[in-house]
């Protein structure tokens, strides 16, 4: 009897996921048109997915193999199952093999089991606390019905009662397995999963490459939307990724603004974007909700405005762009390009930028910084320093971009430290002075794309006029932008953070060092420096230079958290609980530390922001200048030229 | 309420970098008629066309702007007098004085004598519209607001007590279209024989702070501008309240 049920229930399950797949894509169809190598794509997937998306999912061993062994004897399960079943191919060891699978899968499963037990709250609920018992029956069904199979137990063993027993867990097996897959049960994450890994919006980000920086708006084109108003305005693979979303939270506890009780929780996000993408409401999520939003209050379809039905918009601008959700996620999925796009349509079409956002946008249009002050002020801070202007220079090995700092009475603290630096070292250095302009960092953050262009293009067109080896920033959003942000406008430069640089030269001697004296030292780890551009070491290396033994922080490195004071977040301000800052600082305070090294001024601010008593704030280019050496011969004048007082009448 | 309002906009410069922008005002002229006539709102310039700055207007949402095309130096009194009347406005807000060329703050008044109409210096709100009068909001000292109420067609200058002018958007700043009319050029005599100097920052009072406590402080700071030896003249001759304005012009050496 099992023999005539098996093959229909296997194709017909099959038959309803193939016309599901096909509804699927065709909903993600409705995006916008996007650039993809299709076939090169499917043919590069198995390779991301065993190697690249293991990466990430590696770095938690017990689900990474308990993963390995399900969705492997899950793949196995399923192929040799259509072979042996379906299409009745009754062979000993294809017998063995699928028992083999069936019980790997099994295992997984059970350990799938035992994790949701006492589930932690970052994993959604609902249908995903039944997928381990379908995952249960499927592998323990296609076991025993193989049984015969393999000649281990007779043909017709157990009569029919056992019979109608299997193949009700055969069937419950292939509906969760086959048609739950292209229909929108959770297992929907390995189809559209295994397809957006093939065309990813960034591919570079395979095979060990990094690929952050946001990607241009066509401003040419006065058809061309501006940014994502309705879910159909994203790009269809943009889509695709959304779908891909196993729920496994991971995001949402790395989420600074969700743990500091703002209304943003990237995993919510995501879904949000399903239910736009497919049409609905919120009313199935079954996880943690955006702090202080109800579920069941938001919905939306494809044509429908984002903004007010699905997903409100301070949830939009909680965000800090700090892509520890990106960092984290084990499907790849980029939220922070997502956000983005939506603040796009906000800021540009709908003139809807909050709080403070408005004022800095036009500062930046009529001053080119966001605080609208004076643009001749620029060099004030350096006043008494003689710098050398590559409009008189011309030609340098080293441009110093300043930033914005520049007008930030604390921040001048740090860039004269780190001029004292690159003078101690004897660096042929120069400065834009009054040419420079705001790198454009806040404005695209902020969603206004059109000032970002204006502002990236008069910078390539200034630092076209000269010649130079590297730019050397202190603030690594500058860095982040100059680095992979221009280079869309034709502007490629080598750029380097400041601790890449000052390692660069302590490796190569050129500076005459002491040690740091005093209070031990934790280091925080911003996140357009490390998790942007991948630079862990350096800092550290210069922190080890000076003798300090780094006291790390729990969530340090790729793990840092952020400060809150990137993406324009203390622009828009929304409100939360705590503050992000207050909650790093607790973190710097957990390790006993007295004095935390940054190498941002937007870290520097926030974290100097928390009241007092708190651990000490120092830019690493503070630490170095302090632990610089006098030379031994001076080559200045032994005596001071005499004063003549001055006579007067 | 259909009522036709014409606010007028001039290019403004930004105060630390000088660079032209919307003006600050005039963008709350823009702002406080978008909110009484919404799509209806009429925006006016008269100026040069080709200022992108002029797209920052269009930028609060409105889907074109008129621009009477004038070279720089020309005067916009003449033009904006014959447009506005031509125009059937009830309404005109314009701002109190421009970020830019004379900035002499009598535009309004000039215009509103040439079109023999009401003027309203300082309008903070319009709180309704019937009957061919309007009941408006002045704004005064201190947070003050004096009701007026006022027959239409008037014009109003907009400080900053009216409301904040919306963020100026990139897209429907782009889409926006601008409306050249051709008018007839007058030279501005006046500013052509002018020379023009930086204003010197008026001098500071000296403060003496009299109060002994908070609370005096506090009285000192709330307290309605008091001034004291007012004399309320009612009921006299135009010509015996001329003679007496002008004695106190004298007195205090206004008038020599």
């Amino acid at each position: 009897m099992l023999n005539t049920l098996l093959p229909i229930l296997l194709f017909a399950a099959l038959g309803l996921a193939v016309l599901g797949a096909l509804r699927r894509m065709n909903m993600w169809r409705r995006g916008r048109a996007a650039k993809v190598d299709l076939l090169g794509g499917l043919l590069a997937m198995p390779k991301r997915y065993m190697v690249d998306l293991h990466h990430v999912v590696a770095r938690d061993k017990y689900i990474a193999n308990t993963h390995v062994a399900t969705a492997g004897g899950a793949v196995a399960s399923i192929v040799l199952a259509i072979l042996v079943h379906g299409f009745g191919l009754h062979n000993r060891i294809l017998g063995y093999a699928l028992l083999l699978m069936s019980a790997v899968m099994f295992v997984g499963a059970i350990f799938m089991y035992l994790r949701r037990r006492n589930p932690p709250a970052r994993l959604s609920k609902g249908p995903w606390m039944r997928l381990p018992k379908s995952l249960l029956a499927f592998s323990a069904s296609f076991f025993l019905v193989t049984l015969p199979v393999a000649g281990i137990l007779p043909e017709n063993f157990g009569g029919w009662v056992l019979a109608a027993i299997l193949g009700v867990g055969v069937l419950w097996g292939v509906s969760e397995l086959f048609f739950g897959m292209t229909w929108g049960g959770p297992m929907k994450h390995a189809f559209a999963g295994a397809l957006h890994l093939a065309w990813h919006r960034r591919p570079e980000r395979f095979g060990g490459g990094r690929s952050t920086g946001l990607k241009a708006l066509d401003l040419s084109n006065p058809d061309a939307p501006l940014g994502v108003e309705k879910p159909k305005d994203f790009t269809w693979n943009q889509l695709l990724g959304f779908d891909a979303c196993v729920q496994c939270g991971k995001c949402e506890a790395a989420c600074p603004a969700f743990a500091a009780g703002q209304p943003l929780n990237p995993k919510k996000l995501i879904q949000d974007m399903v239910v736009g993408l497919a049409g609905g409401t919120d009313a199935r999520f079954a996880g943690s909700p955006y702090p202080g939003k109800p579920i069941g209050e938001h919905g939306g379809n494809p044509h429908q405005p984002i903004v007010n039905g699905l997903v409100d918009a301070e949830t939009l601008w909680s965000c800090t762009t700090c892509r520890a959700c990106v960092e984290e996620c084990p499907m790849m999925i980029e939220h922070v390009d997502a956000i983005v796009d939506m603040r796009r349509h906000l800021t540009l079409e709908k003139g809807a930028t909050p709080n403070k956002g408005a004022e800095v946008l036009e500062n930046l249009i009529a001053t080119d910084n966001p605080g609208g002050f004076a643009p001749g002020g620029r060099m004030n801070w350096a006043a008494d320093l003689n710098l050398n202007l590559l409009s008189e220079k011309k030609t340098t090995d080293v441009l110093f971009w300043v930033g914005d700092g520049a007008f930030d009475m604390r921040n001048q603290r740090t860039l004269r430290a780190f001029v004292k630096v690159l003078k101690a070292a004897k660096i042929d250095f120069a400065v834009l002075g009054l040419e420079e302009r705001d790198s454009g960092d806040v404005a695209r953050r902020l969603g206004d794309e059109a000032t970002f262009q204006l502002l990236a293009k008069r910078n390539i067109q200034t630092l076209a006029k000269y010649r130079f080896n590297r730019i050397v920033t202190c603030d690594p959003h500058s860095f982040h932008v100059l680095k992979n942000e221009y280079g869309a406008f034709d502007g490629n430069y080598l750029v380097q953070h400041h601790s890449t640089y000052m390692a660069e030269i302590i490796q190569a001697g050129a500076l005459n060092l002491g040690q740091h004296k005093g209070n031990s030292v934790t280091y925080h780890d911003p996140c357009y420096l490390g998790r942007y551009n991948g630079e862990y070491e350096a800092p550290r290396e210069v922190l080890r230079a000076l003798g300090i033994e780094v006291k790390e922080m729990q969530r340090s490195g790729f793990r840092s958290r952020c400060c809150g004071g990137g993406g324009g977040a203390p622009i828009t301000d929304i409100p939360g609980k705590q503050r992000i800052p207050d909650m790093r600082m607790d973190d710097i305070r957990e390790t006993g530390a007295e004095l935390v090294a940054v190498g941002c001024p937007q870290c520097t601010a926030m974290l100097e922001g928390v009241v007092e008593p708190r651990p000490l704030i120092k830019d690493i280019a503070e630490l170095v200048a302090d632990a610089l050496l006098e030379d031994a011969a001076p080559s200045k004048p032994a005596t001071p030229a005499k004063r003549e007082p001055a006579e007067v009448h | 309420m259909n009522t036709n309002v014409i606010s007028l906009v001039s290019i403004g410069a930004h105060p630390t970098s000088g660079r032209p922008r919307r003006a600050e005002q005039d963008a709350r002229a823009v702002e406080l008629g978008l909110q009484l006539a919404g799509d209806n709102l009429q925006v006016l310039h008269a100026g040069d066309i080709a200022e992108p700055a002029l797209r920052a207007y269009l930028g609060m949402g409105l889907e074109q702007m008129h621009v009477l095309e004038q070279p720089a130096g020309a005067d916009a009194l003449p033009a904006l007098t014959a447009y506005l009347r031509e125009a059937g406005a009830q309404v005109v807000l314009t701002g109190s004085q421009a970020e830019t060329g004379e900035g002499s703050g009598m535009l309004p008044f000039l215009l509103a004598e040439g079109l023999g109409w009401p003027l309203v210096v300082g309008l903070a709100q319009v709180e309704s519209i019937n009957d061919g009068s309007a009941l408006v909001l002045q704004a005064l000292p201190r947070g003050q607001r004096r009701r007026l109420k006022v027959k239409l067609p008037f014009l109003a200058t907009v400080d900053n007590a009216a409301p904040k002018p919306r963020q100026s958007a990139y897209g429907p700043a782009r889409r926006g279209v601008l409306n050249a009319e051709d008018v007839e050029v007058l030279d501005d005599e006046l500013l052509a024989v002018a020379t023009l100097q930086p204003a010197k920052p008026r001098p500071k009072r000296l403060k003496v702070i009299k109060a002994k406590s908070g609370a005096d402080r506090m009285k000192a700071a709330t307290a309605k501008a008091s001034g004291g030896g007012g004399q309320v003249l009612k009921g006299v001759t135009a010509q015996a309240g001329a003679e007496a304005i002008l004695k106190l012009l004298i007195e205090e050496g206004v008038v020599r």
